[in-house]
């Protein structure tokens, strides 16, 4: 009798959640393609890479171009996870590589926007958060993908952080995080300049090397020579 | 070899922070290394009472989370320099603590120190748990009033059940610290005696610290009282509270009513 344990390694799930797009081709099809086309000229590596689920709700069992319609779609670099509202026992399906299907699954509220590419973004714009109102302590607000600002005051025990510059237009009391996205030329700004913690690009102060004649009063922090350097704004 | 020591009571504002902080420091004055470490994540307040909220770069959780080494997230006491604080974050809450994590984290601070003093925050719930598991030592802060005894009752029963030493079928060693004290409304039975809450915990005394300013004022200082005031009478409570921790044979008295002329006068006109 082997009696010998065996130690099996623990597995490890953690989740991750990913944006399916669903797809809702129209007939006629060679029109659809077309619109998609025009899409994806637009808007190159929209597609790529994202798991897509067709809905075919739309579409008759004798629609023109639906046997060869998934090789189609697959032509075009899309990547097909799911089908939706189909009857697998449709003659014109025979010959299909049927993916398992998922269940379930939330809408988003709205539909997804496809990023135009010829239409170019504002600099700055995109990515800019604005908080109506100040933070208490304990409250965290990241914001990883541009500037933040906070119209109201920053508590002390409380954190705001950015990928960009943060702006504080009450009293900052607690920590500001700003360039967590490797920007040094991020800044901190504030109106009443009081904080606990400022970091720029991952340098950091802490309130006890913070001079007291910028403490209290509008200043910004920059990070100059791997420092982060206080300035008064009159 | 390092002892650890929890300090907890179930009901919130009786005096825990306050009590870290001064027994830590009177612990550190004798020149043993301590460390005061702070569970409350998400309502810190043990490192403004140790005037250390200036200096905060990584707590707890930053540790526990891999973020930051133990030696990063320490801060140095500038008054005395064998004491320091881990301190706790703010913006986090009490599942950002893992078993594992403040296993691990206790365990490299047993290494480091003498004493390890944990606050816990209020209540029973998992941070007060987490804060009292690895303990060999407890000190239970209760108030003179029934709220808090029956607290501090529901807290030793869970110090006598859920922690590891009680898992491992020994007994952690818990002491009364009674806070708040007033001999005036004592006398007058408007707050329990102390053989009263020592009848109800009959767990052993370890020090009354009287109801002063002086605790008040050390707080908002940023100090310990013991460090604040060293010569009132809440510090001199504290320290030879931590004399009895450390083994040492201290008499305890109990404060008496200070009678002034006043007191005498309307004492008597009262009779």
């Amino acid at each position: 009798m082997v009696s010998e344990a065996i130690t099996l390694p623990r597995i490890r799930a953690g989740g991750r959640s990913f944006l399916a797009l669903v797809l809702t081709p129209e007939a006629p099809l060679d029109l659809w393609f077309q619109a998609l086309d025009a899409q994806i000229g637009r808007s190159a590596g929209f597609f790529a890479g994202r798991p897509i689920i067709l809905d075919m709700s739309q579409l008759s069992q004798d629609t023109e171009g639906l046997s060869s319609f998934k090789a189609d779609i697959e032509g075009r670099g899309i990547r097909v996870i799911g089908i939706e509202g189909a009857d697998p026992s449709w003659s014109a399906y025979e010959g299909w590589d049927w993916p398992a299907g998922f269940g379930g699954g939330r809408s988003p509220s709205a539909d997804l926007e496809i990023p135009d590419d010829d239409v170019p973004q504002p600099a700055g714009a995109r990515g800019t958060r604005i908080l109506e109102e100040g933070l208490r302590s304990g409250q965290s607000v990241v914001h990883a993908d541009g500037d933040l600002i906070v119209l109201g005051s920053v508590a002390s025990g409380a954190e705001v952080c950015a990928g960009g510059s943060i702006h504080v237009y009450g009293a900052l009391k607690g920590r500001a995080v700003a360039g967590m996205a490797g920007r040094s030329d991020a800044r901190i700004f504030a109106r009443l300049m009081q904080p606990e913690l400022l970091a720029i690009d991952g340098y950091y102060a802490i309130a006890d090397e913070i001079d007291a004649d910028v403490t209290g009063v509008p200043a910004q922090a920059q990070l100059i020579d791997s420092r982060i350097t206080l300035k008064g704004m009159s | 070899m390092a002892k650890v020591l929890v300090v907890t009571s179930g009901k919130g504002g009786v005096g825990k922070t306050t009590s870290t902080a001064a027994l830590g420091a009177a612990l550190a004055k004798t020149g043993k290394n301590v460390v005061v470490v702070d569970f409350d994540v998400g309502l810190r307040n043990l490192d403004l009472v140790m005037g250390a909220e200036r200096r905060v770069v990584f707590d707890l959780v930053n540790v526990i989370q891999g973020d930051a080494k133990l030696a990063q997230a320490l801060i140095k006491d500038k008054r005395i320099d064998t004491l320091s604080l881990l301190p706790a974050s703010q913006t986090r809450d009490k599942d950002a603590l893992t078993a594992e994590g403040v296993a691990q984290v206790m365990e490299e601070l047993r290494s480091k120190f003498d004493w390890v003093i944990c606050d816990s925050p209020a209540g029973i719930e998992r941070g007060a748990q987490l804060a009292m598991y690895h303990a060999d030592h407890a000190v239970i802060v209760t108030n003179p009033e029934v709220s808090s005894v029956r607290d501090s009752d529901r807290i030793i029963g869970l110090l006598d059940s859920t922690t590891e030493k009680a898992k491992n079928g020994e007994k952690i060693e818990k002491h009364l610290l009674l806070t708040r004290y007033d001999p005036v409304r004592a006398a007058r039975s408007e707050m329990l005696n102390v053989d009263d809450v020592l009848d109800i915990l009959s767990i052993p005394l370890i020090g009354i610290v009287p109801e002063s300013q002086d605790v008040l004022r050390a707080s908002n200082l940023g100090m310990p009282v013991t460090l604040a005031s060293p010569d009132s009478a809440p510090a001199k409570a504290y320290a030879d509270a931590a004399r009895r921790l450390s083994g040492e044979k201290v008499d305890l008295n109990i404060p008496a009513e200070k009678k002034g002329f006043f007191g005498w006068l309307f004492g008597r006109s009262g009779a």
